[in-house]
């Protein structure tokens, strides 16, 4: 049984856990790279984690990319967005095709 | 001539010769399996961009939501009411090959069938706006778990496609060349050797002529 966490600051995250995901509120960028490995390394399949607390620990979040487990997420918070998670979908087009063939107008 | 340095021998050929057809063959079987990963990959990242824009309007109407029944009451009272949350999400993970690239699989399951489960709250101290906000959470969360499952398998296959775009070149531009040349070069050196053995035995076998020749009009002087 695998479970989902949510990491970020506290006002963007606190209500997940009334659906049933557990959420782990970090301010700063250390704590939050610990807390990212605790969590893969133990049953966390899903890692979410705001747009704004990503971008701090953007070398960490890379050391997942390459396993099929967990999939770390961005999504967007209650502030600070940077509009990276449209920007990744966008990347990895990058990556496949050589440029943006898909999104690249919007 | 090729950059590396190749012994002319039939050996070497025949070890070449066989180089080439497995080039070859590996060849099209990469570029087979780049452009399958290709048309998938299109078909997922446009699911995936559809349900990124999807899921992220919905947390941000749902943050706006929380906002706003944040505004309505009091900040201990809002805690109190989220503290123990009563549904919990399980996830069931599995792996699914496609093309060679294990891409994730997710079912979730939550603890309780009852949909009501997700308000961990009495309703006597809340505000209506927090159970309009956990229910704009609780509705975007499917999407959210579709969402973790696409990006991922987006970002798996778009690392294997480059890896293996990477190969096909290779093998196109650099290693199949060069075999073919070192394979020219080799059967060029062995003709040429053939050729030089042929002319080496003509001219032995005119200078023995010769000598027979020679020898036959000193008896006929004698």
């Amino acid at each position: 049984m695998y479970k989902i966490a949510v990491l970020g600051d506290y006002d963007s995250i606190y209500g997940f856990a009334t659906v049933g995901l557990d959420t782990f509120p970090v301010s700063d960028s250390e704590s939050a790279a610990k807390q990212l490995h605790n969590l893969a390394e133990n049953d966390y399949s899903v890692i979410y984690i705001t747009e704004k607390l990503a971008d701090c620990i953007q070398e960490d979040i890379r050391k997942y990319s390459t396993r099929v487990f967990p999939a770390i997420i961005q999504i967007p918070g209650v502030s600070g967005n940077t509009g990276a998670g449209v920007e990744n979908v966008k990347k990895t087009v990058e990556q496949a095709v050589g440029s943006d063939i898909l999104f690249g107008g919007n | 001539m090729a950059a590396t340095q190749v012994n002319p021998t039939r050996m070497e050929l025949t070890r070449l010769k066989k180089k080439l057809q497995t080039a070859v063959r590996g060849h099209k079987l990469l570029k087979d399996k780049r452009d399958e990963l290709m048309r998938q990959f299109l078909d997922l990242v446009r699911v995936n961009m559809e349900l990124r824009l999807k899921v992220e309007q919905g947390i941000k109407d749902a943050n706006k939501n929380f906002v706003i029944a944040k505004a309505g009451m009091s900040e201990q009272i809002l805690h109190t009411a989220l503290m123990a949350p009563k549904q919990e999400v399980y996830l069931e993970c599995d792996k699914k090959n496609v093309m060679s690239v294990e891409i994730p699989v997710f079912e979730y399951k939550t603890r309780t069938a009852n949909a009501n489960d997700i308000y961990s709250y009495g309703f006597a101290f809340t505000s209506n706006d927090l159970d309009d906000a956990v229910k704009s959470l609780d509705d975007i969360l499917p999407d959210m778990l579709k969402l973790s499952e696409t990006e991922k398998a987006c970002q798996l296959m778009a690392a294997e496609i480059e890896k293996t775009r990477r190969r096909v070149n290779a093998l196109e531009h650099v290693v199949i060349p060069q075999t073919q040349q070192n394979i020219k070069y080799i059967k060029m050196k062995l003709d040429e050797n053939e050729r030089s053995t042929q002319i080496r035995l003509m001219k032995v076998k005119d200078m023995m002529l010769e000598e027979v020749r020679q020898k036959a009009l000193a008896e006929l002087e004698n």
